[in-house]
């Protein structure tokens, strides 16, 4: 039964690991903005494929 | 600022997909075999192909290299946009799958040979164990250095769920492979009993929780905005049901084992936390629905994102059902039968299923440069496979709640309804048939996406590097500054700080398991409980081989129905020598752990031997596979020695010596079985020749097993038995 503590200790520490994970979060600044990163995704792309059809473009050439 | 040039890696992302494709098809396969075998038992076969050894190979199939396989594809791929940089080296890269397709190839070499670990989800042997952590460990190095280079500053959410799924899996994946190796194919759980039951299932639910649910999350916050081109409807919200996913989940374990010889506080521990669950799942249930709020008319037209929706829609029934499951009262009915089955397939096909489908319509398309081959093809997937998941989980929810309820039902004189564990099995066979239909559909589905898509890889070209630009993120200083605390400067190194913690994990556990865990703990708490004879033990390693544990528990539940039907319920003090457990998750057949002499079953050897030759022979319309192989092959006996050696050491008290004293003991015990055997075939008429051959096979070890099986109770004092009602002594 003993081994039900040692699995709630290492809970605690993976638990203890995030919540350090969730603090550097925080204190960087990680969730300042909590609504452009949703947006900042769906760009990136577009601007790929632009540059691929101007690379293959310039291949093609 | 400077803009940098670089290219995404998508040689690495085909790599994947091909084998997400590939992997799926043949688990799935594996899957419909497997339910076949439950309706036609004359599927079974051969030793390699009977539904012992199948089930285990469709479960690892289906999570490790369809959905896993699914997972390296979708964060190899989104990794690289969402950091603006290349992975941080090809070669890891390249490991990472190659080594990954070579554990899977190892796993369905040796899975059906029943080269197996015995432990359901984490079958495989400890040299696959090892390959596993180092393939781990190489993927997460590659995605963290990945993540230090980056040119993001902000780490969106679904990266989040990408380090909680690395960091999680490698905890669980150390901690539950712990065994004692025998030798290149053998090894035993260095658990035991309880201890075992316990990591086993803190291990598989959060395999679940960290393998099937916060990476394919992470994808669905990735590529269902991409696919409706919308942003996500919460991004706060996101990053709320993030942290409280991810610090509720890791409690729910014990759910697993309600009514076993768990205390009581564990296993109400585990309801709450399930319980509790629903906020965060929903959480990302809804937020990923809600994306779609005001772009419902995209959902007709595209095929993508009806496979998201339909994925995310499961995922919501299954995390609805799942703290439902956990409340006793409805695990009691639901526990050991196939609305486990049902659950877990409205997760596996729906959800991880569906949003597979769903990226590879997507990305396939976008990585070679063109259009999707047939559209209308991918419609009539989406169709077929949904049709698929309702045929095979409505049946099962049947059947699991038919035989949850006939197990329970007592007639008015106080006796159980159907005596006869086998009549309610029979009543099943039509849900069967259904649900081999339900399955059937599903694979024609995935068949088609294959043919589907590799008309489009065909039609387009592979954009192998992708250019890409993007400016280089300001180097902060790492240095520390002056007035700062010390952790400063750890904090601003994300990927420093996770491994000194993950270091720190790793060294603070095996410092307190192996010594305070191991040994201490296998003291037996009732007294005539004594270890296994050597050929039992070895009887025991065929049971686990032969993946009996896949329909057959170990485990009588304190409730009326159960002890009438097998006797005395089980006690934790009985499973102290149990390296690995084998109380069984699924009750196709009866339970065992009171199977053995002394109990009410009472079966003589002969019965067993008849049983496993054919099983139908003993019982009409029973659908277990025939063992015929058991009864015409002899025991290994070459590594019994060491077995014995190798359990000592876990702290089964063998004496000193005593391996000296195994062949004998082995004969003696052997002869025995063997005489009984014949003299009930046989009458008397056979000779000393054909004991000798008999009690040499692999049945005569595997029916000693059996017989013990729950009896050491009935050897100690008389208080151990006043339990037993008086009825069931009449019976």
């Amino acid at each position: 039964m003993s081994v039900i503590y040692l699995l709630i200790m290492i809970s605690l520490v993976v638990a203890l690991c995030f919540l350090g994970a969730f603090l550097w979060a925080i204190r960087s600044g990680q969730y300042e903005d909590d609504y452009g990163p949703s947006i900042r995704i769906l760009f990136d792309d577009k601007q790929k494929k632009e540059d691929s059809t101007l690379q293959s473009n310039k291949q093609a050439n | 600022m400077e803009l940098e040039q670089f290219s995404y890696d998508n040689k690495i992302v085909k790599k994947f997909i091909l084998a997400t494709i590939i992997w799926g098809v043949i688990g799935m396969i594996v899957g419909l075999l497997a339910a076949c075998q439950l309706v036609w038992p004359d599927l079974n076969l051969a030793s390699w192909l009977s539904f012992g050894r199948i089930r285990p190979l469709h479960t690892n199939a289906v999570i490790f290299a369809f959905v896993g396989n699914g997972i390296f594809a979708g964060v190899y791929y989104s990794l690289q946009r969402l950091m603006k940089a290349r992975m941080w080296s090809d070669l890891l890269s390249n490991i990472n799958f190659w080594g990954w397709q070579l554990i899977i190839v190892s796993a369905v070499l040796t899975l059906p040979l029943g080269y197996t670990s015995g432990k359901e989800y984490a079958e495989l042997e400890w040299p696959i164990d090892i390959a596993i952590t180092i393939i781990w460990v190489v993927f997460g190095w590659n995605m963290f250095a990945t993540i230090l280079k980056r040119r993001v500053k902000h780490l969106y959410v679904a990266v989040w769920f990408y380090i909680a799924t690395f960091v999680t899996v490698a905890v669980l994946h150390l901690v539950n492979s712990f065994e004692f190796p025998i030798h290149f194919f053998k090894s035993y759980s260095m658990y035991a009993g309880v201890q075992d039951a316990l990591v086993q299932w803190w291990y598989g639910h959060n395999a679940v929780a960290f393998f099937l649910t916060t990476p394919y999350l992470g994808l669905m916050y990735y590529f269902v905005p991409k696919a409706a081109n919308r942003p996500v409807y919460s991004y706060r919200l996101s990053i709320i049901h993030f942290w409280a996913l991810i610090f509720i989940y890791i409690w729910a374990g014990p759910h697993h084992l309600l009514y076993t010889a768990l205390p009581g506080w564990a296993q109400s521990l585990g309801v709450v936390f399930s319980v509790m669950l629903i906020a965060p799942s929903w959480g990302g249930m809804l937020n990923g629905l809600l994306t779609l709020r005001g772009a419902w008319d995209k959902v007709r037209e595209d095929v993508v994102l009806k496979f998201m929706v339909v994925a995310i829609t499961c995922y919501g029934m299954s995390t609805f059902e799942g703290p439902m499951m956990s409340l006793k009262s409805v695990n009691v009915i639901s526990h050991f039968t196939d609305w486990t089955i049902a659950h877990v397939h409205i997760g596996g096909l729906g959800w991880n299923g569906m949003l597979t489908f769903g990226m590879l319509y997507w990305l396939v398309p976008k990585i070679f440069r063109t259009e999707l081959f047939s559209k209308k093809m991918a419609n009539a997937h989406f169709w077929i496979g949904t049709l698929g998941i309702l045929l095979y989980a409505i049946p099962l929810y049947w059947a699991g709640f038919t035989q949850g309820l006939m197990w329970q039902d007592f007639q008015a004189d106080g006796t159980l309804a159907n005596k006869d564990f086998l009549e309610t099995v029979t009543q099943l066979r039509p849900f069967y048939i259904m649900r081999a239909g339900g399955g059937l559909l599903y694979l024609v589905g995935a068949l088609m996406m294959t043919y589907n898509l590799a008309r489009t890889m065909v039609m387009g070209k592979l954009l192998a590097n992708e250019p890409a630009e993007a400016p280089a993120l300001p180097k902060i200083s790492t240095k520390r500054k002056e007035g700062e605390y010390w952790h400063r400067v750890i904090e601003r190194r994300p990927l420093q700080m996770l491994l000194l913690s993950l270091v720190m994990i790793l060294i603070g556990g095996i410092v307190e398991m192996v010594p305070t865990f191991l040994v201490s703990s296998n003291v037996p708490t009732i007294a005539s409980v004594q270890p296994y004879t050597p050929l039992e033990l070895e009887g025991r390693d065929i049971y686990i081989r032969e993946g009996c544990y896949n329909c057959h528990s170990q485990m009588v539940r304190p409730l009326r129905f159960e002890t009438a039907r097998y006797g005395e319920y089980s006690k934790a003090g009985e499973f102290v020598y149990d390296h690995p457990f084998q109380w069984g998750s699924k009750r196709t057949g009866p339970d065992l752990h009171r199977e053995g002499r002394g109990n009410k079953q009472n079966r003589p050897d002969s019965w067993h031997y008849l049983h496993m030759e054919n099983p139908t022979d003993i019982s009409p319309g029973s659908i277990m596979p025939a063992y015929p192989w058991l009864i015409s092959d002899d025991l290994d006996r070459s590594h019994t020695e060491t077995k014995i050696s190798a359990m000592r050491s876990m702290g089964v008290p063998y004496a000193e010596g005593f391996e000296a004293e195994v062949a004998g003991n082995m004969d003696e015990q052997g002869k025995e079985i063997a005489t009984n055997i014949l003299k009930d075939l046989q009458a008397d008429d056979f000779d000393e020749n054909s004991v000798a051959t008999l009690q040499q096979k692999e049945i005569v070890a595997l029916i000693a097993y059996l017989q013990r099986l729950g009896s050491d109770i009935h050897a100690g004092t008389e208080e151990l038995l006043t339990g037993t009602s008086p009825e069931e002594v009449e019976e």
